[in-house]
C-alpha cells in the first residue's frame, strides 16, 4: 500500500462542504488549502451550486481532472459510498475525517471501509481523526489557520491517535523550535496503523526521527510495530498513554501479574531501542535532541557552568538518568586551568563539572568546551549557560556552537527561556544544538542519545 | 517432540483442567531444560527405592488435580535427610485433598530466580527473568523480554536487574553458571514461542542456579481458559 501520495497530493478533493455552515470541518479544510497550499482542490456536496465563488461537484467522479487524494467529512453512513466513489476516480488515498465508527459502536461500518479498501488497494486514514498536516504540502486538519500555531519545516513526523495531543504537540513544536516533517492523527487506525507509518516513514527522506502517541495496540499490533522499528535505522520515540485493549487480564501466575501490559510494553520498547517518553517534556526533549544527533550516543558526561548550584543540580540529574559525570584527569585540568583567563584561573573548578564561575569571560566558554570536547573521558557536552552573567554577550551560543560542529560529539545546551535571551537560544537553534529551558529538560536531552545507543 | 508435548498438553487439560507438576516437568524435560531427577511415588515402596537410589536430601511434594498452591497446604518438604522423615512426610500427604502420589526430587542450593512466559496480547509471546523464590512479588525485579530470545538478550535480562550482582558472585559467593542460564532462558523462549497457541503462561519458579547448573526446580503450566 503506496502511502506516498497522502502526503504530497497535486490535486484535492474535500467530500461534505456545506453550502449554508462556513464553519463546516469539510469548508475549513476547503478554505485553507485553497488559500495556503500549492494544491488544487475541489470541493464536493450532491447539492452542487459554489463556495467562494467556485463550483461544488456534485461527486468526486464529476471532477474532469485527476484527482490525487480526497477528504472525507459526510456522515459516517455515507463513507463507504464516498470510498467506493474515489476508487473508481481512481484517487489515490483519502482521509476519513468523519466519527461514528468503532468508537461509537460501529465496528461493523468501520470494517466495511477496510474491506472496500483492502480489496482495492487503496490506503486511508482514520475514521474519526485530524488526518494530515504536511508542511507546505497539504493540512486536513478542520482547525483554522488563525487558530494554528505550525512548527517550522524540519525533520521530526509525529503520529498520534488522539487528534488533540498532536495538536497541542505542535505548538510546542514551535515554541521550541522543532521543526516538522510530518504530523498525522490517525484517530481509529482503521486501516492503516503505526507499524506502516513507521515502514513509510524509515524510507522517508525528509523525516530523520520518528515519534509516536499511543494509547494501545490492537492483537499482536506491538510485536508487528517492534519487528518494524527494529528495522528502521532512525529513532523511534513513543509516548503511551492509556489502557490497552488487553482484554482478559490472567492472575493465575506470577509471570501474568508480574508481566503487566505496561510493564510488558516499557521493557520491550528498552530492549529494541524504541525510546519511551514518559510525559510531554520527554518527549520534546527527545525529538529536539535526536533530530540533532540520531546516531549520536552519551554516557560520559562534561559539564560546563557560570554557576556552582546549575552544576549540581546537573550533575544530579545525570546520574538520576544512570549517565556518568566522570572526574578529569589532572594532566587535563591542569592544562584547561592554565588557559583560563587570570582572574578565573584560581577559583574556577576544572574536575568536571568544570564551574567557570561568574567571573568568567566568553574566551573561557570557549576554551572549556573545547578541552572538554578533545577529552577522552567524555563523549557529550552538557553547556550550562547563564545569559545574566556580564561577562558573556548573545554571540556566545554560536560560537561554541560551531566549536562543536567541528567535532563528532553532541552538544547540548540549557538556557532559561525568556524573550531576553532570544539571540542566545537561537545561536543554538540555528547551529542544531538542542537547547532546553531547564536543567531537567536538558539532561532529558542527553539521556535520550543515551537510551538510543545503550539498548 | 512439539506434537508429543501438545498432546501432553491436551491430555492434562481434559482430565484435571490444569498441568501437574510431574507432567510440566515431563514437557520441560522433552523440550530441553534441565529439571531435578525426580519421581512420581504412589507408594512408599517407590519412594524409598528412588531415595535408596538418589540418596538424600529430598524435597517431596504432593501431586494432586486438587491441590494447585502446593505450599499453602503444606504439600511441600524440602530437606527430608532420613528414611524416617520420607516416611513421616509421605504419610503426610495422603491426607490432603486428592493425593495421587508424591514427587520426590534432588535437592540445589543456589540462587533462586523466576523465568516466566506469557502470550501477551499486544506483543504475543514474552519472557520474563527476574529474582525468585516466594518473595517474587514483593521485590517485583524483573525484566521482560518478547520471545524467543538470544544470548545476547539473555544478557542483557541479566545485566537490567536490580540485583544483578547476586548472580555475578556476590561477596565471595561463586558466579552462577550463565552458560547454563543462557540455555534455560533461550531454550524456554524457544518453547513459548512454539507453543503460543496452547499456553497462557508458564512459570519456572524457582529456577535454581549455581556454578553448576540452572534447574527449574517447580513449574506451573496455565492453560488457555475456555472463551479466550
Amino acid at each position: 500500500m503506496n502511502l506516498q501520495p497522502l502526503f504530497a497530493p497535486k490535486s484535492l478533493a474535500v467530500c461534505g462542504v456545506s453550502l449554508a455552515n462556513d464553519n463546516h470541518p469539510a469548508n475549513v479544510i476547503y478554505n485553507k488549502n485553497l488559500l495556503r497550499f500549492p494544491i488544487d482542490v475541489y470541493p464536493v456536496n450532491p447539492k452542487g451550486g459554489t463556495i467562494r465563488g467556485e463550483k461544488v461537484y456534485t461527486a468526486i467522479d464529476q471532477i474532469d481532472k485527476p484527482v490525487d487524494m480526497a477528504v472525507i467529512a459526510v456522515r459516517a453512513e455515507h463513507v463507504p459510498e464516498i470510498l467506493r466513489q474515489c476508487i473508481r476516480k481512481k484517487v489515490r488515498g483519502a482521509v476519513v475525517i468523519s466519527g461514528g465508527f468503532a468508537e461509537a459502536g460501529r465496528q461493523d461500518l468501520q470494517d466495511q471501509l477496510v474491506e472496500i479498501a483492502t480489496r482495492a488497494d487503496f490506503p486511508f486514514i482514520g475514521p474519526n481523526c485530524l488526518g494530515i498536516y504536511a508542511p507546505s504540502q497539504v493540512d486536513t486538519f478542520f482547525l483554522p489557520s488563525e487558530r494554528m500555531v505550525y512548527p517550522g519545516k524540519g525533520k521530526v513526523a509525529i503520529i498520534s491517535q488522539s487528534g488533540g495531543i498532536l495538536v497541542d504537540l505542535l505548538v510546542k513544536f514551535a515554541g521550541e523550535g522543532i521543526g516538522l516533517s510530518l504530523a498525522v492523527s490517525i484517530g481509529n487506525k482503521a486501516l492503516v496503523k503505526e507499524e506502516q507509518f513507521l515502514q513509510f516513514l524509515a524510507n522517508d527522506p525528509t523525516t530523520s526521527v520518528i515519534a509516536f502517541y499511543i494509547e494501545g495496540f490492537g492483537q499482536n499490533e506491538g510485536r508487528r510495530f517492534v519487528d518494524a522499528a527494529r528495522k528502521c535505522k532512525k529513532p523511534v520515540i513513543v509516548m503511551k498513554a492509556g489502557k490497552t485493549h488487553g482484554g482478559k487480564r490472567a492472575v493465575s501466575s506470577h509471570t501474568a501479574s508480574l508481566a503487566g501490559d505496561y510493564k510488558v510494553l516499557s521493557d520491550i520498547f528498552a530492549q529494541y531501542g524504541i525510546v519511551e517518553a514518559k510525559n510531554e517534556q520527554e518527549l520534546l526533549s527527545f525529538c529536539e535532541s535526536l533530530s540533532s544527533y540520531p546516531d549520536s550516543s552519551a554516557r560520559k558526561i562534561g559539564i560546563i557552568t557560570g554557576s556552582g548550584g546549575h552544576g549540581a543540580m546537573a550533575v544530579d540529574a545525570c546520574l538520576s538518568h544512570g549517565l556518568e559525570v566522570p572526574l578529569l584527569p589532572d594532566a587535563e585540568q591542569k592544562s584547561l586551568q592554565d588557559s583560563l583567563s587570570p582572574s578565573i584561573r584560581s577559583i574556577a573548578a576544572t574536575g568536571n563539572p568544570i564551574d567557570l564561575t561568574g567571573s568568567a569571560v566568553e574566551d573561557d566558554f570557549a576554551i572549556a568546551t573545547s578541552a572538554l570536547l578533545d577529552s577522552s573521558e567524555v563523549d557529550c557536552v552538557l553547556v550550562l549557560l547563564l545569559p545574566y552573567l556580564p561577562g558573556i554577550s548573545s554571540d556566545l551560543s554560536a560560537r561554541i556552537s560551531q566549536i562543536a560542529q567541528k567535532t563528532d560529539k553532541p552538544l547540548i545546551a540549557y538556557v532559561p527561556h525568556v524573550e531576553r535571551y532570544r539571540m542566545l537560544i537561537e545561536g543554538f537553534e540555528f547551529n542544531k544544538v538542542p537547547v532546553s529551558p531547564s536543567i531537567e529538560g536538558a539532561v532529558l536531552m542527553v539521556d535520550a542519545l543515551h537510551r538510543r545507543s545503550s539498548c | 517432540m512439539l506434537s508429543k508435548i501438545r498432546e501432553m498438553l491436551s491430555v492434562s487439560a481434559m482430565e484435571y483442567g490444569w498441568v501437574m507438576e510431574p507432567d510440566a516437568k515431563n514437557i520441560l524435560q522433552l523440550a530441553g531444560i534441565d529439571v531435578p531427577v525426580s519421581c512420581w511415588a504412589k507408594t512408599t515402596e517407590e519412594a524409598l527405592a528412588f531415595a535408596a537410589k538418589q540418596g538424600y536430601p529430598l524435597a517431596m511434594k504432593v501431586v494432586s488435580p486438587q491441590v494447585l498452591h502446593k505450599s499453602d497446604v503444606g504439600g511441600v518438604i524440602i530437606g527430608i535427610n532420613t528414611k524416617e522423615s520420607l516416611l513421616a512426610g509421605f504419610e503426610k500427604m495422603t491426607r490432603l485433598n486428592g493425593f495421587a502420589g508424591v514427587l520426590i526430587e534432588e535437592m540445589f542450593q543456589g540462587i533462586e530466580l523466576i523465568a516466566g512466559a506469557k502470550i501477551d496480547f499486544q506483543f504475543g509471546p514474552v519472557v520474563m527473568l527476574g529474582i525468585g523464590g516466594v518473595s517474587v512479588e514483593i521485590y517485583q525485579d524483573t525484566v521482560i523480554r518478547m520471545a524467543p530470545v538470544d544470548s545476547k538478550d539473555v544478557e542483557s535480562m541479566v545485566e537490567h536487574l536490580k540485583a544483578h550482582s547476586l548472580l555475578k558472585g556476590f561477596r565471595g559467593a561463586k558466579p552462577i553458571n550463565m552458560a547454563a542460564l543462557t540455555n534455560l532462558m533461550t531454550t524456554f523462549s524457544q518453547l513459548v514461542t512454539d507453543l503460543s497457541a496452547d499456553i497462557e503462561s508458564i512459570d519456572l519458579n524457582p529456577v535454581i542456579c549455581n556454578e553448576e547448573r540452572c534447574v527449574a526446580a517447580d513449574a506451573r503450566i496455565i492453560l488457555p481458559s475456555a472463551g479466550n
